[in-house]
């Protein structure tokens, strides 16, 4: 995709390239009129920008160095701090309580992006095959687990998948019993229960994302691949898939980005248990640093947590978009 | 991050112009299609509908299944309003939405049209040290974001929890606000200034006028972002006057988590106003949430 938009100066990269100095103007006329050429440098624009940097750095920027100067100490948020070193990085490693929330997040990261994704490319491959009516209809329906707080919906799925919940009604009206369970109760099933609910949000998403990026594909595509008598699996893999690389990528930075900072989700539906069994980072970050005095620990999962999303996040768009952009 | 330029925020799908009809699916496919879309929507939206059956039950009962409540049961809600406090809450809940959209608003736009029309050393930098905020997760802040404002006097205050999500809307807000000023015409701005508009009247009177749908876009979503918080609110209230709704319904959820009938109803409460607004502008929403991704 490339801009057409994007204005001549500002194409010349940096920006603080050498600017066109304007006409010379006598003496006089100058110092009355001083107007610059247009798109030469204004030292207005840092006063404008000044407002939001203040709060973005006070409350942003700030902190986050000091979650890296934290995570170098050992602290308990009451007495005095001693120094760490890479105490605190060197556990993440090598203490299996401090890396199974990892491990958890690895898990969710298929629940959250992985199953969304493969399951957004196959529905988006079976609608594009023709004119879908109340397609808005769909659309709306499908986003809306995307808008409702993650309290909300956790609210809600603990009804469902509470022992007398949905689920299990439905279950034994079928006469499964033996399937049903306290699924957020289970030892083996509370993970893949709590993936379960996000790959419910993160789906749609993919879905609305695809179908408008599908709908970019020039239908002449589609036509010469069923003139070379391509059926709908040649056709997906040699004209879909392609066409919607950008879109997958998108896709799956904000589904990881979801499933990395799940912090909600997990409060209200299981509280990191049964045992340890759905601590996410996220998680721990809060528990550690509020509930059990480890300030240092916290910072450290949150700052590798963080290193994390946004190496994974780089991995995505190098992977999907490839080379040529 | 990449060096993909940002999709522009106006580029709309065009839903039928490409979809002709064409003969080369058949009447099963077209069944089957329409009945995978079905069973999708219904997957969708039974968490929601249970929510508000259940909310709309009588109380006594038990039964958190999908059966249809013999009366409506409005009941449940004022419970929720007068009993679990709920119209408190959703005052903190609206005082702090309104001041982080207002105040991401008019910095975003400053910020972003500083960026989106001039140029000045170390304006690309600047920029995206706000792009880095919109991968960064609230974990990577929220530890001594605690113990600064609890040392400023700040937390269990509004200020407490509306600067911290400003700061954090900002992210999303300076880039946004600055796609669209970088796809206003620059003929607009040329003419505005030989017309004698100083940069600061070109912004006022020309800009913000035209930018009516991003403004919406951005109104929305931050709206929607703050709303729907609730790990600031945990950490930084712990008193009641100042909870959220998010936060309310977390508490409610320890006392009374018996009571389904309430806690759904509660639940509706806090999730109507964000789909109220959805249903009326989803395209807004999608567009806006879709593009926060669209990294440079």
């Amino acid at each position: 995709m490339t801009d057409g938009t994007r204005r001549p100066e500002a194409a010349t990269g940096k920006g603080a390239a050498v600017p066109p100095k304007g006409p010379a103007v006598p003496g006089k006329l100058a110092a009355r009129y001083r107007r610059r050429a247009p798109g030469e440098p204004r030292a207005v624009g840092y006063l404008y920008i000044l407002p939001a940097l203040a709060v973005f750095g006070v409350f942003l920027l700030w902190p986050l160095g000091q979650t890296g100067w934290l995570s170098l100490l050992h602290w308990d948020g009451l007495t005095r701090a001693t120094w760490a070193g890479w105490d605190n990085y060197r556990d993440l490693l090598t203490d299996p309580e401090l890396r199974a929330p990892f491990a958890h997040a690895a898990v969710l990261l298929l629940f959250y992006a992985a199953l969304p994704a493969a399951l957004g490319l196959v529905l988006t491959a079976a609608l594009t095959r023709f004119r879908i009516r109340g397609m808005t209809f769909f659309r709306t329906v499908l986003f809306l687990p995307q808008v409702l707080a993650m309290v909300v919906v956790g609210v809600a799925w603990r009804s469902i998948l509470a022992p007398d919940g949905l689920l299990n009604d439905t279950l034994r009206a079928v006469g499964l019993d033996a399937l049903a369970r306290s699924w957020l109760g289970d030892d083996s099933w509370a993970l893949p229960a709590v993936g379960a609910i996000g790959t419910w949000v993160e789906t749609g998403l993919c879905l609305v994302l695809f179908l408008a990026g599908a709908q970019r594909i020039p239908r002449e595509l589609y036509e010469a691949a069923r003139i070379d008598g391509a059926g709908p699996v040649r056709e997906f893999f040699t004209v879909t898939l392609p066409g919607l690389r950008a879109e997958v990528a998108v896709a799956l930075t904000l589904t990881l980005v979801a499933a990395l900072r799940n912090f909600d989700l997990v409060y209200i539906t299981t509280s990191g248990g049964p045992g340890n069994a759905t601590s996410v980072p996220a998680y721990e970050v809060y528990r550690r640093a509020f509930e059990t005095g480890e300030v240092g620990a916290a910072s450290a999962m949150g700052i590798t947590l963080t290193a994390v999303i946004f190496a994974l996040t780089m991995v995505v768009t190098r992977l999907v978009e490839g080379r040529n952009r | 991050m990449s060096t993909s330029t940002p999709r522009r925020p106006d580029a709309r799908a065009k839903p039928s112009a490409r979809h002709t009809r064409d003969t080369t699916t058949s009447p099963t496919e077209r069944a089957v299609t329409y009945g995978i879309l079905c069973l999708f929507a219904l997957i969708a939206l039974t968490p929601v509908a249970g929510i508000l059956s259940t909310a709309l039950s009588s109380q006594s009962s038990l039964d958190t299944g999908f059966s249809l409540p013999k009366s409506l049961n409005w009941g449940n809600f004022a419970d929720a309003w007068t009993r679990g406090h709920f119209g408190t809450y959703l005052v903190s809940s609206v005082v702090v939405a309104v001041a982080v959209v207002a105040l991401t608003t008019v910095l975003a736009t400053l910020a972003a049209y500083a960026f989106g029309t001039m140029r000045f050393p170390g304006s690309n930098a600047l920029f995206y040290l706000f792009v880095v905020g919109l991968t960064l997760p609230q974990e990577a802040v929220i530890v001594p974001l605690y113990f600064d404002l609890r040392h400023w006097g700040l937390t269990n205050t509004y200020w407490g929890l509306i600067l911290p999500q400003t700061a954090q809307s900002l992210a999303f807000g300076v880039f946004w606000m600055r796609t669209y000023f970088r796809n206003t015409p620059r003929s607009l701005l040329e003419a505005a200034r030989i017309d004698g508009a100083t940069h600061w009247t070109s912004l006022t009177r020309v800009l913000l006028p035209m930018g009516r749908p991003a403004f919406a876009t951005l109104t929305v979503i931050v709206f929607m972002w703050t709303w729907n918080e609730f790990l600031m609110a945990l950490v930084m209230v712990s008193d009641e006057a100042h909870r959220t709704v998010p936060l309310g319904l977390a508490f409610f959820q320890g006392q009374h988590s018996s009571d389904t009938a309430l806690l759904a109803a509660a639940a509706a409460l806090i999730a109507l106003p964000v789909v109220v607004v959805y249903l009326l502008l989803q395209r807004r929403f999608i567009q806006g949430m879709l593009t926060g991704a669209t990294k440079e």
